[in-house]
């Protein structure tokens, strides 16, 4: 059994938290002291009717507002698969959250609600699907029973979509007419809408192939940490830590250190200290190297013969995150990429996108919160990256700042 | 890219034949890349460790993290004096076995050195106190992270929380102002004072704790298994019977065949019925259960709906 991550993105009114209760109450997943939970808060909320909504707005401050400020998890499961639903905000002001969520997900819920059809924030939240690299989007076409469960307004919308979808780089769509209220096409089929013969949305998230997604091809290693034990039995053992981003190594594989270009072959690759005979991708192990090269936290082992790109001038799309500060060409920040840290220095905004237009603003001076742009910096050291639209693992990178050191930007290198 | 055309079909057809990794695969493999995050991004971390399942299996994840080299950091506990002997036990032959740094810190002498009023009464627990204690370990060994057994599953607030959470000088958690935590990339600088707990295993579930117990063979305390105990019959729940806890005159003491499912303080942490003796029959249970964990054996979340978020905004872990 299998881990799929996946978003719900959608707004207060869309019914996101009741989508959420409603695929976690079809499932059984939900257990009675929750229940019992719920149902007391829902009756000091409103006329006693069970908010499933209220299983996911874990904030005090969200509960009094009766929207979700931040982030949720929740976890549950199917004979078939486990899942974690990332639970994020879907206000512009919250554009940052969903950014977040997203960075992790491998497949984004999108809910329109069958009243409105294709509004702004369906746009917005779509181009940020897209650009993450979410390679699967559903949107779930909600509240299907307030239009009279009707084929034709579903259509229409499924219609609108397609052609705003064009637009963007999304992989892999299902569009599918649902009521979270009433639980219709979530779990199980609908009977009020038995014009709809597609799969509901329990069976796309069970089904989607998520292996596929992960890039096989090219073979990436940051390394986190420098094993030396430095005992008597183990005197010369160095053992580089990490995490496979990509691709997979074997025993005996060419392998060249970056960005000092060095190059050795794998001796061994080993996990929980025990000897195994190849690594793949997200896979935590150990590797030993043929000789004994300098080696630390930063540094990029990758196959020989595929390297990703060196270099110290970067272009990337930026979703700024500071409420405080604004990002300023001549701004310095420490640039995370991997293991690696660099300071950086912005040298230019090229263009911000509108993301509920997707126009390209020229001009730009200065990004606020929210802001999503391409941007060029110039790091410190080089840095050894691929396209995130390539390598999600390898081409992703967070701007800090020096002196707050909170984290201030998602930038996709491109 | 500088592969052939053949050879990319033969990778298509290898990714085709590999199957999909296992869940507790892949979990594993993200609890210790956040590890080895910690060892790579701290000078002196330390792991939180109380002798409960979940603190256990944070050992153990540590241990395959940084096979064949000791674990990097200490293992810390702070003891209220009302644990249960059984995890005390387990907890010193266990870092004795592995040969790790063990530092306990007493939430009797943190009583004592600073006048601490403890709460009186029915279901009067220390759980509060213990805030004190750990921020002045940190403050004693200058801990900059501090590792944590912590579910994102066990509770509303939990849910919310970042594995690198970032505290503030006088410990405390800011749900408003968390950093923004993308992709695999941890943000873990601090100023000097500030600390940040760390969260391994923030999206296992209960059941995939007991599920990775099974799995790797872990040797758990007693308690956890069918047993027969004398117990307080308190208001619905079973409490260990046991002096630290102030009796009310409505209790009842009987003998049951018990089991404990989260080890926290005897105070605060409930038994439940069961004849459960071996892991695969706890797992059989738990699985049929339709009872959160916390909700229970724990006295300490129950008493407001947002009793956990605002312990936590105080420093608690």
């Amino acid at each position: 059994m299998d881990l799929l991550r996946f978003i719900t993105a959608g707004s207060v009114d869309d019914g996101k938290s009741t989508l959420i209760g409603r695929l976690l109450y079809d499932t059984k997943n939900i257990l009675a002291d929750q229940m019992e939970a719920i149902e007391r808060a829902s009756k000091t909320r409103n006329a006693g009717e069970i908010d499933l909504a209220l299983l996911t707005d874990g904030l005090r401050s969200e509960r009094e507002q009766g929207i979700t400020i931040d982030v949720a998890y929740k976890y549950f499961q199917t004979p078939n698969r486990k899942f974690i639903s990332i639970d994020a905000p879907g206000h512009i002001q919250y554009t940052r959250n969903m950014v977040t969520g997203a960075s992790n997900a491998d497949l984004a819920i999108i809910l329109v609600d069958a009243r409105h059809g294709v509004v702004e924030q369906t746009r917005r939240h779509s181009l940020i699907a897209s650009m993450l690299g979410i390679p699967h989007v559903i949107v779930a076409v909600n509240k299907m029973d307030l239009v009279g469960n009707s084929e034709d307004a579903f259509l229409e919308i499924a219609q609108s979509y397609k052609t705003l979808a064009e637009k963007l780089a999304i992989k892999d769509l299902t569009i599918i007419p649902v009521s979270a209220l009433n639980g219709d096409n979530i779990v199980d089929r609908s009977e009020s809408m038995s014009w709809y013969t597609g799969e509901t949305l329990l069976s796309v998230l069970e089904n989607v192939n998520v292996l596929k997604d992960q890039n096989q091809e090219d073979g990436r290693f940051a390394v986190q940490y420098v094993i030396r034990p430095q005992t008597d039995e183990l005197h010369d053992y160095r053992g580089y830590a990490g995490r496979v981003q990509s691709g997979t190594f074997k025993k005996g594989d060419a392998i060249k250190v970056l960005p000092s270009e060095r190059e050795s072959k794998i001796a061994k690759i080993e996990f929980g200290g025990n000897e195994i005979p190849e690594a793949s991708v997200l896979e935590s192990v150990t590797i030993l190297l043929e000789d004994d090269i300098d080696i630390s936290r930063g540094d990029t082992i990758v196959s020989v013969n595929n390297s990703p790109i060196v270099s110290q001038d970067i272009e990337a799309l930026i979703c700024w995150m500071d409420d405080k500060k604004t990002l300023k060409p001549g701004n310095k920040y420490v640039l995370q990429h991997g293991t690696a840290r660099s300071r950086c220095s912005i040298r230019g905004i090229e263009y911000q996108i509108d993301i509920n237009s997707y126009e390209k603003l020229d001009e730009v001076e200065a990004l606020k919160l929210n802001d999503v742009a391409r941007i060029v910096l110039r790091t410190a050291q080089p840095i050894a990256y691929d396209p995130y639209q390539k390598n999600r693992a390898n081409g992703a990178a967070i701007l800090i700042d020096e002196t707050s050191n909170v984290t201030v930007g998602a930038c996709m290198i491109e | 890219m500088s592969i052939s055309v053949n050879e990319a079909s033969d990778i298509q057809r290898e990714i085709s034949e590999r199957s999909a990794p296992d869940y507790l695969d892949q979990l594993e493999a993200e609890a210790i890349y956040i590890m080895r995050e910690v060892a790579g991004q701290f000078e002196r971390p330390a792991l939180l460790f109380s002798g409960g399942k979940d603190s256990i299996t944070l050992v153990h994840l540590a241990r395959k993290a940084f096979a064949p080299g000791k674990i990097p950091f200490p293992l810390v506990h702070v003891d209220t004096g009302h644990n249960f002997i059984e995890a005390i036990e387990y907890r010193d032959t266990l870092a004795e076995q592995i040969n790790a740094k063990l530092i306990v810190r007493y939430v009797e002498d943190t009583i004592k050195a600073k006048g601490l009023k403890e709460q009186t009464g029915k279901n009067a627990s220390r759980n509060w106190l213990q805030t004190f204690t750990l921020l002045d370990t940190i403050e004693e060994f200058e801990f900059d992270a501090c590792i944590g057994g912590a579910r994102r599953d066990e509770e509303k607030a939990r849910a919310k929380e970042r594995i690198f959470s970032f505290r503030d000088e006088f410990g405390q958690w800011d749900p408003k102002r968390q950093r923004p935590e993308l992709w695999n990339l941890f943000n873990g600088r601090i100023q000097k004072g500030e600390n940040v707990r760390v969260f391994p295993i923030s999206n296992w579930t209960e059941l995939d704790v007991w599920a990775y117990l099974k799995r790797e063979g872990i040797e758990l305390p007693s308690i956890y298994f069918a047993h027969e105990r004398e117990l307080i019959l308190r208001d619905g729940k079973l409490l260990n019977n046991t002096p630290v806890i102030e009796p009310d005159p409505e209790d009842q003491i009987v003998t049951r065949q018990v089991r404990f499912r989260t080890v926290g303080d005897m105070t605060c942490t409930a038994a439940v019925e069961s004849a459960a003796a071996t892991l695969d029959e706890v797992i059989a249970e738990i699985t049929i259960s339709r009872i959160s964990e916390r909700g229970e054996t724990r006295i300490d979340d129950q008493q407001t709906e947002a009793a956990m978020e605002d312990r936590k905004k105080g420093g608690y872990f």
